[in-house]
């Protein structure tokens, strides 16, 4: 079957699972009591299982698959969460994402995940308590494996033992790729009740019949015969992988029930502490309730999952849209013009309402490619957890706005520079469990991501109430790394300071500690940010936390402009960098040390004639008595550039220059006019040093 | 008979060349094109190709030779190869030919004053007809935009 055409949705689909698989085993975790939670993960499991056998992908369905027998056994409360199991599923998960991750990259998804499938299997068959107390006490004899036995099952092997018969722990796995395990198994039990009889078997009889078992089950034997006939007439069977024999005898029979015993006290206990906190836990639900309900999103909730209303669409293809769409408006302003030539009023009626009906179209196009930020978002509690548990420290996340709308081509770009600044809150700025208790705060820091829309904007916020940033020690740091000049510094302001952390000789300080490390690699954050025409910037309390405040452009695709003419090209140049436009008399231009300056409000800045610099054939300013300069900024530093004429404010649809001119001095890319013509869109961070 | 392989021929001067139709997407007409400052002297500019910005590149200064002003038969074929997609300015494009790869000779040392590393090999045609094929990759390689290279002829 050709399946490449379905492995993108595959891989789609998978990322949406895992993504789903973390959430909700998050929500578990915080009340590992809601069965309809397990549910949900189990559903989304079960499917994942299903699509990835579908496409041959057989280690993630395996895998998947004994996740599945965990939590099946969850969900029919044979066994109850602990933070083992939860680690367990966790880094299934992480291995699930790896090896989507594999395919993604063209892999075939396939890993060693052995000890994650013996771990899962530990829990299916609950070794893994009794490993847990022995480890601890005795290391583990080799046959110490045992299943549970019962008092009454117990006493039979004991007396069984005592009054001469031979008693064994058999392990017995079948084929990896057999057909029929029920069928082989009941040949196996067949075969051995006719030389003795079976005690337990692990899982029971009626679960084996049923299939319900992965490749192995295990039980105690008592029998006559010797272990060698045994083993021979296990294996005659057909399909039976290997049948692990081992000889019990009292003291061995002891070492495997003993733990038995221990497990039950230890379930007693869990048992009495489950009821002590759910008590506490009905009287804290309402509360928390209350608030939990506003923000939770209705399809997270369990019960049945909303119907989709919605289609996957291809970004090539909205790229190839919105490319058709932008020569439609190309041909509607050639079609204005030409109506209000020929002036037939039919025709400029018609023209007209195409104008509209295509106005409403580009803000359908646009609204298209705009996409949650929860989609970036949905990782971070995951990260969060993960970080604060390696860090021994405690974190709440508090996500809000995550309903915001940006452009595709934001989101896809927002996620790294997000991340590098939750890691550097929870790394840097919340501190250790003890120095909170110190300072008087809770134990659980808090983090809060907010996202909302202002005006032509998304701000998206990264505020803790950590130890803050201390303004002596950024300073310290920056006056050692030449940042600063003593004399600079004495005039900055606590907000330009605590800025300094973003410049990019900051992270190359040797003792990052210094200043509890912030600025680690801020300087690539604030790059990628400004890359994507956005802004970054950080205040802070000592002593009450931080925040970091991302500004992003709502899309990349169309941004306002200011168009100027050079002679006979036009250029673009985007309105976001523009401070203001006028005009200024060439008495006003002043020489100074051999560059052109102009007064401009109170202060001196450079004067910039981008004729001369990009050697536009026909049009030089000195010819010109009155010119005029639109003043651009890069920061707090401004520079006026001089143009022949300015045509008007636009809104222009941004085009690559494509890779074979990349680096091109000066010039950001591309749009395309309203008559066919390319103008090139002026980057007035390069003109700036 | 070794096998058959579809080419766009063209012209430079006297000169015939053929590129891999595979790699040609269209041949367009000469149209206005937009300057962009400070690039490479053989980039010509950009041209709005149906809604794309692409670099247009003239190929005879590319290969240093001598330019000439454009005629009605100068076109500009639009190529992808080496992950670029980027016109070239020939002098005139009007054929498609089948190639039989067993006569396809590797290109001697220079050849009208064109590198051989530029070339792929000289495939003769019919009799007389001798068809320079042109290595894309070679000529779009980025590394050697920023130093031009001159030949005395």
């Amino acid at each position: 079957m050709e399946l490449n055409q379905y492995l993108s949705m595959f891989i789609d689909e998978s990322k949406e699972h895992l993504q789903s698989l973390n959430e909700n085993l998050l929500n578990l975790e915080s009340s590992p009591k809601d069965v309809s939670i397990v549910h949900n993960i189990f559903r989304s499991a079960h499917t994942l299982k299903g699509m990835s056998a579908t496409m041959g992908f057989e280690d993630i369905a395996s895998l998947t698959h004994e996740m599945e027998n965990v939590l099946d056994l969850v969900r029919n409360v044979k066994i109850e969460m602990d933070p083992y199991i939860f680690d367990c599923i966790f880094k299934s998960l992480d291995a699930l994402e790896t090896m989507v991750e594999d395919i993604i990259q063209g892999g075939t998804g396939s890993a060693d995940v052995a000890p994650i499938v013996t771990a899962l299997g530990s829990i299916v068959t609950g070794e893994y308590k009794k490993a847990q107390p022995a480890a601890a006490a005795v290391a583990v004899k080799e046959p110490a494996k045992g299943i549970e036995v019962d008092e009454f099952q117990y006493s039979i092997l004991q007396q069984s033992i005592d009054s001469g018969f031979l008693v064994f722990y058999i392990e017995v796995s079948v084929n990896e790729n057999c057909v029929l395990k029920a069928a082989r198994a009941y040949m196996v039990f067949d075969a051995m009740e006719r030389m003795g009889e079976i005690v337990k078997s692990t899982p029971s009889v009626q679960d084996i019949e049923q299939e319900k078992f992965d490749r192995s089950f295990s039980l105690y034997f008592i029998s006559k015969v010797d272990q060698a006939t045994l083993e021979k007439e296990i294996l005659n069977v057909s399909e039976i992988a290997s049948a692990v024999i081992i000889a019990v005898d009292t003291e061995s029979l002891a070492e495997l029930s003993r733990p038995v015993t221990e497990v039950e006290t230890a379930r007693k206990e869990i048992a009495a502490a489950v009821a002590a906190t759910a008590v506490t836990a009905e009287i804290v639900a309402p509360k928390v309730a209350e608030v939990a309900a506003p923000a939770a999103k209705p399809a997270a909730g369990g019960g049945a999952p909303v119907a989709s209303r919605t289609i996957r669409v291809d970004i090539e293809r909205l790229d190839t849209l919105m490319n058709l769409f932008s020569e439609l408006l190309i041909d509607r302003v050639r079609l204005e013009q030409l109506a209000s030539e020929v002036r037939r009023n039919d025709l400029t009626e018609t023209v007209e309402h195409m104008s509209r009906v295509s106005s409403d179209l580009q803000n359908i196009v646009l609204k298209l490619r705009m996409v949650p930020v929860d989609s970036v978002f949905n990782r971070f509690p995951r990260m969060i957890r993960d970080l604060a548990k390696s860090l021994d420290k405690k974190v709440d996340l508090v996500i809000t706005g995550a309903e915001t709308e940006l452009d595709r081509t934001v989101i896809d770009e927002i996620g790294d520079p997000l991340v590098h600044l939750l890691r550097n809150a929870v790394d840097h700025g919340i501190e250790s469990i003890s120095d909170r208790i110190a300072a008087g705060k809770p134990e659980h820091g808090t983090i809060q991501l907010r996202a909302f829309h202002s005006g032509n904007h998304v701000f998206i916020e990264i505020e803790e109430d950590g130890r803050g940033i201390y303004r002596d020690k950024v300073l310290k740091t920056a006056l050692k790394n030449g940042l600063v000049t003593q004399e600079q510094a004495a005039k900055l302001t606590d907000l330009e300071v605590y800025n300094l952390l973003f410049a990019s000789g900051f992270s190359t300080a040797e003792k990052i500690s210094d200043i509890s490390g912030r600025g680690v690699g801020l300087d690539v954050v604030k790059t990628k940010i400004q890359m994507l025409g956005g802004h970054v910037q950080v205040d802070s309390k000592p002593g009450f936390g931080s925040k970091f405040s991302v500004q992003l452009p709502l899309t990349l695709s169309i941004i306002s402009a200011m168009l100027v003419r050079l002679g006979s090209e036009k250029y673009a140049i985007p309105l976001s960098s523009i401070v203001e436009t006028s005009s200024i008399q060439k008495s006003q231009i002043r020489n100074i040390q051999g560059s052109k300056m102009i007064d401009y409000r109170k202060s001196v800045i450079p004067l910039v004639s981008v004729s001369s610099l990009f050697d536009v054939p026909d049009f030089n300013e000195d010819a010109e008595d009155e010119t005029e300069i639109v003043v651009v900024r890069k920061g707090d530093k401004q520079v006026a550039l001089m143009v022949d004429e300015f045509i008007g404010q636009q809104e222009i649809v941004l085009k690559t220059l494509g890779k074979y001119l990349t680096g091109t001095f000066a010039i950001s890319g591309a749009t395309i006019l309203g008559d066919g013509q390319v103008a090139l869109i002026i980057d007035p961070n390069a003109l700036i040093k | 008979m070794g096998e058959e392989k579809k080419v766009i021929v063209f012209a430079l001067g006297s000169e015939e060349y053929g590129v891999e139709v595979e790699k040609v997407r269209t041949i367009e007409r000469m149209q206005p094109m937009t300057r962009v400052p400070k690039a490479p002297e053989f980039i010509k500019g950009v041209i709005n190709l149906r809604g794309l910005v692409i670099p247009i590149i003239d190929l005879r200064a590319r290969f240093g030779l001598q330019e000439v002003a454009t005629t009605d038969a100068s076109r500009i074929i639009i190529v992808s190869a080496a992950e670029f997609e980027v016109g070239l300015i020939v002098d005139s494009a009007n054929d498609v030919i089948d190639v039989d790869t067993d006569n396809i000779n590797t290109p001697p040392e220079v050849v009208g004053g064109i590198k051989a590393k530029y070339l792929d090999g000289i495939a003769r045609v019919g009799e007389s007809r001798l068809l320079v094929l042109l290595n894309l990759e070679q000529v779009l390689n980025r590394s050697e935009i920023q130093q031009l290279e001159r030949f005395e002829d």
